[in-house]
């Protein structure tokens, strides 16, 4: 069973952990940098962008989820955790991970008040994610070798580039557990080809 | 797509969890709370602190102070309106702010009726003592719990108290059988099927911060240790000496709280907290917690 931490310095991290467990692999509370060593995958969660990409920088997670990254571990970012994940952030923000090759625009549907939630037709699922967005961030620009899994209304809410993946919405807050599943199965085959 | 939907409000406070939100008095202090880490912010004219000392009528804040608030930082602003008054609950959600604290910090304006949150796309976030307090606040609309605490005294005895209280009510719940809970219903004054929800999850439908008292980075630990999702820290940041020092610590101490060499690290020359008030002196009418059951 693939072991996936969620980074739990700050956000919905209960939430990741349930839908792990469902999804068929073992979760994670991670707050130490010592403890990503032994993990198959790691979820960044939703949650403040500039909280966590402070507490991340105080304890070293930064260059420890760039190692993490490197060895092809697969890594999801949802909401906050995809803000955390883009190489670039719309007004000049400094990036934290620099891990994903996208543009990323923050709080860019506008306020709590216009936080909505609708069915999004994903890319390889059969049926609409209900997916939930609260205060999201999108994907402005994907570079090359990222591939769009959805888009809202023509702007891009949940893509993958290799071993990384990212999402506008929170798939936590759902029964729905298809995505955290995806990353099981890169999980799977990550080990898989790690041990051939 | 659909706005202001259950789910869309009461995640927006799932986001905040395991982190502190802060009340500022200006677009400065604002700044000076996101750079310590702070996950929200709550805009107000006078922190508890100043309220108790005030005396008066204390109402929702001027929306010129709310909007350089918005203006100044990125994370979401809160901002509180009075027990029952709707209509400055109306001026907040046409402001734009992100949360709507329907706060016993202010003077209620009815004694009796609490405003009906369900009417709002804004989610709200109310005070509570107990178990049945928090249960009404959430069949009439509430997004979010905080323990009442007793504001702007810097003591934590009552956020302990009710956190506690809250807790226990809690446990008790998730072992009766059906006809004791149709009974515990009737006793604690709340509708039973929130009640039941709590008896099968063993916790409230929404998240459920600690409020009103916290003033050291301790205290916050203490407090997310007895089951708090996240901490309020009203007047404790600042009326203490060293605001920037404090939030950054108490930000550090709720994430780790149950790291005590950190907890210990950060919490080294601080400087002087709040000065904080013992509550068993207080006269009965400067309670604050006993507005809006």
């Amino acid at each position: 069973m693939p072991k996936i931490g969620v980074l739990a310095l700050q956000g919905a991290v209960s939430e990741h952990l349930d839908s792990i467990r469902l999804a068929g692999g073992e979760g994670v509370a991670v707050k130490r940098v010592e403890q990503l060593a032994d993990l198959d995958g790691l979820i960044i969660p939703g949650g403040e962008s500039t909280t966590i990409g402070k507490l991340m920088r105080k304890y070293g997670f930064i260059e420890a989820i760039r190692g993490f990254s490197d060895a092809g571990k697969p890594i999801f970012g949802t909401c906050a955790g995809m803000i955390v994940l883009a190489r670039k952030l719309e007004g000049g923000e400094e990036p934290h991970l620099s891990l994903m090759d996208i543009t990323v625009a923050r709080n860019a549907f506008g306020r709590q008040r216009e936080s909505f939630e609708t069915d999004l037709e994903v890319k390889g699922f059969d049926t609409p994610v209900r997916a939930v967005f609260i205060r999201a961030p999108l994907i402005r620009e994907v570079g090359e070798g990222v591939e769009v899994l959805a888009t809202f209304r023509g702007e891009i809410v949940l893509a993958r580039q290799g071993h990384l993946l990212a999402s506008s919405f929170h798939p936590e807050l759902t029964s729905d557990t298809r995505l955290h599943g995806l990353l099981l199965d890169m999980a799977r085959q990550r080990a898989a080809a790690a041990s051939a | 797509m659909e706005t202001g939907t259950t789910k869309v409000k009461r995640g927006m406070a799932e986001m905040q969890k395991g982190g502190v939100i802060m009340d500022v008095m200006s677009a400065e202090q604002a700044r000076i709370a996101e750079a310590a880490g702070a996950v929200a912010v709550m805009a107000l004219e006078k922190v508890p602190a100043d309220i108790r000392a005030a005396g008066g009528v204390a109402r929702m804040a001027d929306p010129y102070l709310i909007e350089e608030v918005m203006k100044a930082v990125t994370i979401p602003v809160m901002a509180k309106c009075r027990i029952g008054h709707f209509v400055e609950a109306k001026v907040l959600e046409a402001l734009g702010v992100d949360y709507i604290d329907e706060s016993e910090v202010l003077t209620p304006a009815d004694e009796v009726y609490h405003i009906d949150k369900t009417q709002f796309t804004v989610p709200f976030v109310c005070g509570a003592r107990d178990l049945g307090e928090a249960l009404r606040r959430i069949q009439e609309g509430a997004s979010m719990i905080r323990t009442k605490g007793e504001p702007g005294t810097g003591n934590i005895v009552e956020a302990v108290r009710h956190m506690r209280l809250m807790m226990s009510q809690i446990r008790k719940v998730q072992n009766m059988s059906p006809d004791e809970l149709y009974h515990e219903a009737k006793t604690l004054g709340v509708p039973y099927n929130l009640l039941l929800e709590v008896h099968k999850t063993g916790r409230l439908p929404v998240v459920n911060f600690a409020a009103g008292g916290v003033a050291t980075p301790a205290d916050a630990a203490l407090m997310m240790h007895l089951g708090a999702d996240g901490v309020f820290v009203g007047s404790g940041i600042f009326k203490s000496d060293n605001p920037e020092k404090f939030a950054r610590a108490i930000v550090e101490a709720t994430t780790h709280y149950d790291d005590y060499d950190l907890i210990a690290r950060v919490s080294r020359n601080l400087g002087t907290p709040m000065k904080g008030l013992d509550i068993a002196k207080l006269d009965e009418t400067q309670l604050m917690q006993v507005r809006g059951v």
